[in-house]
């Protein structure tokens, strides 16, 4: 009873909601909203990444701004408000980008920041905005560090972070061969590739303590050149090989180990090997077990808001949306969810219980001022919101950090194109841990799934 | 295969590789004292000259061992078109001013490159992976190389020899020297100098786009790959002193061979190992370890 009633509400709202858009709309009353969007414009990882997570910006908000989106994001904008990105390089390094950061904020005047691939620069960037007070929602980088060893109340992060991706990685890889014996690694030196060999070195420890590590390979990121590498991973007759390397230097790793034979006796897992099945073609051996880090691209599940996402990205880009655009949709999404239930319940309060006198003026007064920073906060801290990689839930990180289940799947190449077969799904309290507990600690204790 | 034999195999390709990246820069520093920060991007330049090259060429069912020959023209055709461009265009009218200048001109010209090539070829990453795996590949006990590494450093000997015997052999190799030992006293004795800078710079370029043609098809040609080369042709040609032939090539081979020891050894320091022995050089011979004594002018 107490839920229908609580629906009717919700409903009775959000009829007002779009009522009042539509008498914004013609007084002219509604201001824009300005989201400021960084990601790589240059170096490395603006083409794998960076260049996508921009397309996909674009996309969505050209969609948003226009209500084409599928239910329930079908309202323009956020709210009613029309959207207006303003875009930045991430480039540059940590220092440029708090600066970027600041300016964004005092100069360009933004009212949220969505933001960063890069681990460090989410790292850096999550105590200046609390500084400042800006709702910023960091949309793809890893590092579980984020939430694990700092609270925020303006920061959020809308994509699991990576201990998920090195958890399942190992779960996977002992459902199709428990009898491995040794394993080991080529990962980039940097945060992420170090955080995922030791997150998945220690999920090994746990799952198969008999097994042994042979190598553990830390190329430079961008080093270009594997020769010793590779001679080094032929020596050590690793029964597996497990890489977090992605882009050019994923590229540059399969173009030069495939023909030295290198994964003839080593089983290949790469962690995020999804993005490029389609570039790398016969360089991807059959069998190698791929992640998309969460259930994005060939892992999304099907529904509508997927098959728009891929409609609206393939309309920039020619080809099919890989992660960061799935990750770019969360936050975008997200964002959208909060400001709108925010601005529901202010609607709401804004009629008096029982008033016949006032109601419209009340009404107006409130949607055009649109809910506070608070309200948001409030609204999103603890959201479950669907998206086209399926349904997140901001459960850790005191409601600030979302999870999601994620998959795996081996490739098979089929008529000349590469696809992935044997595709398995584990739920997000399967390969993530719960709130107030780090990365390590639980992958230690045993990955127990919260009771 | 024991792993001593891997180390040096492994050392003796990437040694030849570097000398290839490095060669052009040290050139145009011996010839005219300048530090061409932007042999990074005309190596880049060089990369996606090939992917576009070879890639035409495959693309039109021509025979694959052809691709070869692009990856070489590619060079060829990026050196001739933005040596004479930036040494007439730009670095002539900044000759005779302090070197930090010609340095912050190269920067320029580096950070432009870096954009027009975006501008060229966008932010994909592009392949021409062919070429690589055309030739087989080789066992050496129970490790496969492919052929192209052997090509690649039968071609750095090639580059090497070729090189010196110009230098030390022909009329043209004299005339040089005598511009890298003393600009003003060779311009007296009738020398075109002006001629000199433009063919080496030319020449330095096209060295610095053969490197980028000939890794084409070992990577992902994509923004970024001339900032990651410059500092590694920068640590190889100051180990062995700026401007010295067989520095560059004695420096080459002590990055490779300390890298792919590292490597196989103790991968943790391989990112450290080779600035730590670019330390270690400095800290005992400042002007690197074949550094030409300087003549005092007066």
């Amino acid at each position: 009873m107490g839920k229908t009633i609580m629906r009717a509400a919700a409903g009775l709202a959000l009829a007002a909601l779009t009522a009042y858009a539509g008498i914004a709309d013609a007084q002219g009353k509604r201001e824009t909203i300005r989201i400021g969007f960084v990601t790589f414009l240059s170096g490395p990882a603006a083409g794998p990444f960076g260049v996508p997570a921009k397309l996909a910006a674009e996309a969505i908000v050209e969609q948003l701004n226009a209500g084409r989106a599928p239910a329930p994001y079908d309202t323009k904008g956020f709210g009613g408000a029309p959207l207006e990105l303003v875009v930045i390089d991430e480039a540059g390094g940590t220092t440029k980008q708090v600066s970027e950061f600041r300016n964004l904020v005092s100069r360009q005047n933004v009212d949220f920041v969505i933001g960063y691939i890069s681990s460090g620069d989410c790292l850096a960037i999550a105590p200046v905005a609390e500084e400042l007070k800006k709702i910023t929602i960091l949309f793809d980088c890893g590092t579980p560090r984020a939430f694990e060893e700092a609270s925020y109340k303006y920061v959020f992060r809308t994509r699991p972070h990576a201990t998920m991706d090195a958890v399942a990685a190992a779960k996977y890889l002992l459902e199709l061969k428990p009898a491995i014996k040794t394993y080991g690694g080529i990962n980039q030196n940097y945060a992420w590739g170090q955080d995922s060999w030791n997150d998945f070195d220690l999920a090994m420890k746990v799952l198969k303590p008999d097994a042994t590590v042979t190598t553990s390979q830390m190329p430079k990121f961008g080093a270009g050149q594997y020769g010793a590498e590779i001679s080094a991973l032929l020596q050590s007759g690793s029964d597996v090989i497990h890489s977090s390397l992605w882009g050019g230097d994923l590229e540059a790793l399969m173009m030069q180990s495939v023909p030295r034979g290198l994964f003839r006796k080593s089983q290949l897992i790469l962690v995020a090997g999804e993005p490029y099945l389609h570039r790398l073609g016969a360089n991807m051996p059959d069998g190698t077990i791929v992640g998309a880090r969460g259930t994005h691209g060939v892992f999304a599940p099907e529904s509508g808001l997927n098959a728009w996402l891929k409609t609206i990205y393939k309309a920039k880009a020619d080809h099919d949306p890989n992660y960061p655009a799935y990750s770019v949709a969360l936050a975008f999404l997200g964002l959208k969810s909060a400001f709108e239930k925010a601005k529901i319940e202010q609607l709401s309060k804004s009629i008096p219980m029982g008033a016949n006198k006032g109601v419209k003026e009340e009404m107006e007064k409130a949607y055009n001022l649109g809910p506070s920073d608070e309200q948001v906060i409030a609204a999103f801290e603890g959201l479950s919101f669907d998206s086209p990689s399926g349904r997140a839930t901001m459960s850790l990180g005191k409601g600030h950090q979302a999870v999601m289940g994620t998959a795996y799947g081996t490739t098979k190449l089929v008529n000349g194109k590469v696809t992935v077969t044997n595709i398995k799904r584990y739920p997000a309290e399967m390969v993530t841990p719960p709130d107030g507990v780090s990365s390590p600690e639980w992958i230690k204790g045993g990955m127990k799934p919260k009771k | 295969m024991n792993q001593f034999l891997a180390i040096v195999i492994d050392g003796v390709i990437y040694s030849s590789w570097l000398f290839i990246i490095a060669v052009g820069l040290t050139l145009i520093y011996g010839v005219m004292k300048i530090l061409n920060v932007a042999h990074g991007s005309l190596y880049a330049l060089g990369a996606y000259a090939a992917t576009a090259f070879g890639g035409y060429w495959l693309a039109q069912g021509y025979p694959p061992m052809g691709s070869y020959g692009m990856l070489v023209l590619a060079a060829i055709f990026v050196g001739l078109v933005a040596g004479p461009l930036i040494e007439r265009g730009l670095l002539r009218l900044v000759y005779g001013k302090e070197e930090v200048v010609l340095v912050l001109v190269t920067y320029a010209v580096f950070l432009i490159l870096e954009d027009l090539t975006k501008l060229a070829f966008g932010v994909d990453p592009l392949s021409i992976p062919e070429p690589y795996g055309l030739l087989g590949s080789f066992e050496i006990g129970e490790l496969m190389y492919p052929t192209y590494s052997l090509v690649l450093v039968l071609l750095s000997g090639f580059v090497a020899i070729a090189l010196t015997l110009i230098l030390g052999r022909t009329r043209q190799g004299k005339v040089l020297q005598a511009v890298i030992h003393d600009r003003e006293m060779a311009a007296g004795v009738g020398i075109n100098v002006s001629r000199v800078y433009l063919i080496t710079f030319t020449v330095g370029v096209m060295l610095a786009a053969l490197g980028g043609a000939l890794t084409a098809p070992t990577i992902s040609v994509q923004p970024g790959i001339a900032a990651e080369v410059i500092v590694l042709a920068f640590a190889v040609v100051v180990i062995g002193g700026l401007g010295s032939l067989g520095g560059a090539a004695l420096g080459a081979v002590i990055v490779g061979m300390v890298r792919a020891w590292a490597v196989h050894k103790w991968p943790e320091v391989e990112l450290f190992s080779v600035y730590a022995v670019m330390a270690l050089v400095l800290i005992m011979r400042p002007k690197g370890l074949f550094a030409a004594p300087e003549a005092r002018k007066i």
